[in-house]
């Protein structure tokens, strides 16, 4: 757009005060799990590595982490699995009520979380799962299949169609096909898939509490400190919950920026 | 020859089915499932504090003539609508500047940045939020130090929306960057060779062809904010009750799961509603 000099640049300045706005939270949590002040204010304490230490000897925490390791090893293969399988079923065949199949995948995410929880807890205390890690690994895998779908499905739309059917017509199998031309031009997007699986699930906080029962994922944990005092303990575990999703979200994005910019060429 | 045929269309099906089936499945018997046990649990009966099935309409009734249950849906929906209007608001510049002012590398790493506060934890983010409003915090501290006196910023309408569009701007901003992107170009450039200046061109070609994208936007901003319950739990402490925190609090404290199986029935077909709604008006023809 043609625009003068001075409106680009404020609309850029705009979109780099967006940005602080959405990284301060994130900063600040990293700056107070670091403070030996109880209470975070302004002007900041000494440095102290105390909060860490505090959590790393809180055998919940502790707990708390195992669990979200456990069930993210779990959730991010099944969930990426099952996502990559609806992906190429919808790439590949046509069939009736396809589109109908797609919407319905795609709708958990947008639906309330304390709405799916409740949901979740009624049907998995029937069938006599609530409260277990089962239970969390069963609704996890609900909750991030979806993105999984997604992040593959948009892969499958740059393949050409065609280059399957032609290895089939030179005699190769459904499987030789599949192996030949769909494993080598999906997999980074697997891999991202996989990744982002694993964010999602160790970020879920809301149906994890109502289905989770007495056991708890690092995110409750975070949630039951919440609810009962401010301590710089959260920032702590806060500060490791961030270092990971935000490796694990980078690593995605850098496999699928990597795959666009080599298309590009 | 027929029975070869036969076989080869059958490994086909198979081999189809296979990829097909588990995912539809799992989601018939794990989400489908749930959802319409919802429904039928809002009809159950509580007797000596055990759910026992049934088929009454008291809890509907009950939750239907509750004057707080009212109150919770006009004030979730109030907050829910502010949150996607400010967040469309504050979107938009970003993604006009995303989407025409930078170059496709610059556009990719920016929007990747976007992204990534999306996928980390809002729990802490918001408790970070808290620390910032909170009496003695340090917006408070910095507003005394240029001389403005303030309260406590927790627990008011601002707190609330600066908790839900740190949720919903990500979003907000990838939805209108990518419809802003995908935007005939040409038509900018008629615009321009006709004469308009840029701030028509903005709102006589860019804006309408946007509009999908813009509505689109502010729908998830709208989904979101609704059944949040986080930002009114730790920045509006309780003072503004959702429908979310009726649920959650029903849930945690005690059997009622059938009321509030009618609220969390009732939430889902407020947003039923409205996605259809916004849906029909971004892609209404003009």
């Amino acid at each position: 757009m043609r625009v003068t000099r001075t409106t680009r640049r404020l609309t850029l300045a705009f979109t780099g005060l967006a940005l602080v706005f959405l990284y301060a939270p994130i900063l600040t949590n990293f700056v107070f799990s670091l403070n030996s002040d109880r209470f975070p204010t302004i002007p900041l304490g000494g440095f102290t590595l105390e909060w860490y230490r505090l959590i790393l000897a809180d055998a919940l925490v502790i707990d708390a982490f195992k669990n979200t390791i456990k069930i993210a090893l779990i959730v991010a293969p099944v969930a990426t699995l099952m996502g990559f399988a609806a992906a190429y079923a919808d790439y590949r065949f046509n069939f009736l009520g396809k589109k109908l199949v797609l919407v319905f995948a795609l709708m958990p995410p947008l639906i309330p979380l304390v709405v799916i929880g409740l949901a979740m807890l009624a049907y998995l205390s029937r069938i006599g799962l609530s409260g277990t890690l089962p239970a969390i690994i069963v609704s996890h895998i609900v909750l991030t299949s979806p993105f999984a779908m997604a992040i593959i499905r948009l892969r499958f739309s740059q393949i050409d169609g065609d280059l399957e059917f032609a290895a089939q017509n030179l005699g190769a199998s459904n499987w030789r096909a599949f192996r030949a031309v769909i494993i080598p031009s999906t997999k980074t997007s697997v891999l991202a898939a996989f990744l982002l699986c694993m964010a999602v699930s160790f970020d879920e906080y809301a149906v994890t509490w109502f289905v989770g029962g007495l056991e708890e994922t690092s995110s409750v944990r975070i949630l039951s400190f919440l609810q009962s005092a401010v301590s710089p303990r959260i920032n702590a575990i806060g500060s490791i919950t961030f270092v990971t999703s935000i490796s694990l979200i980078l690593g995605a994005q850098f496999l699928v920026l990597r795959r666009l910019t080599k298309d590009a060429k | 020859m027929t029975s070869l045929l036969q076989a080869r269309r059958l490994s086909r099906a198979a081999y189809g089915a296979m990829w097909s089936l588990p995912l539809p499945v799992w989601l018939a018997g794990f989400f489908l499932g749930p959802m319409v046990l919802l429904i039928w649990l809002s009809f159950w009966d509580v007797k000596n504090f055990l759910l026992t099935p049934d088929f009454q309409l008291e809890n509907w009734q009950k939750i239907l003539t509750a004057g707080y249950f009212w109150s919770a849906y006009a004030r979730t929906a109030a907050i829910a609508a502010s949150a996607a209007a400010l967040a469309t608001l504050v979107a938009l510049p970003c993604a006009l500047a995303i989407s025409f002012f930078l170059s496709p590398r610059a556009r990719m790493v920016l929007l990747g940045l976007f992204v990534v506060p999306f996928f980390t934890s809002y729990l802490v983010r918001i408790y970070s939020w808290q620390i910032y409003l909170t009496e003695n915090g340090i917006v408070m501290k910095l507003m005394a130090a240029i001389g403005i006196e303030t309260g406590s910023l927790l627990n008011t309408p601002l707190a609330l929306m600066i908790g839900l569009v740190t949720l919903t701007l990500p979003l907000v901003i990838v939805i209108q960057s990518i419809s802003l992107l995908s935007l005939d170009r040409t038509l900018i450039d008629a615009a321009y060779n006709l004469g308009c200046g840029p701030r028509r061109v903005l709102f006589a070609t860019v804006l309408p062809a946007a509009r999908p994208g813009i509505v689109l936007g502010a729908l998830f901003a709208f989904i979101f904010s609704f059944g949040d319950f986080v930002t009114a739990t730790y920045l509006g402490g309780g003072k503004f009750t959702t429908l979310s925190i009726l649920i959650a609090d029903t849930v945690k404290s005690g059997q009622q799961w059938p009321r509030a199986a009618v609220v969390a029935l009732m939430m889902i077909a407020t947003l039923l509603l409205t996605a259809l709604a916004s849906i029909a008006y971004a892609y209404r023809r003009t």
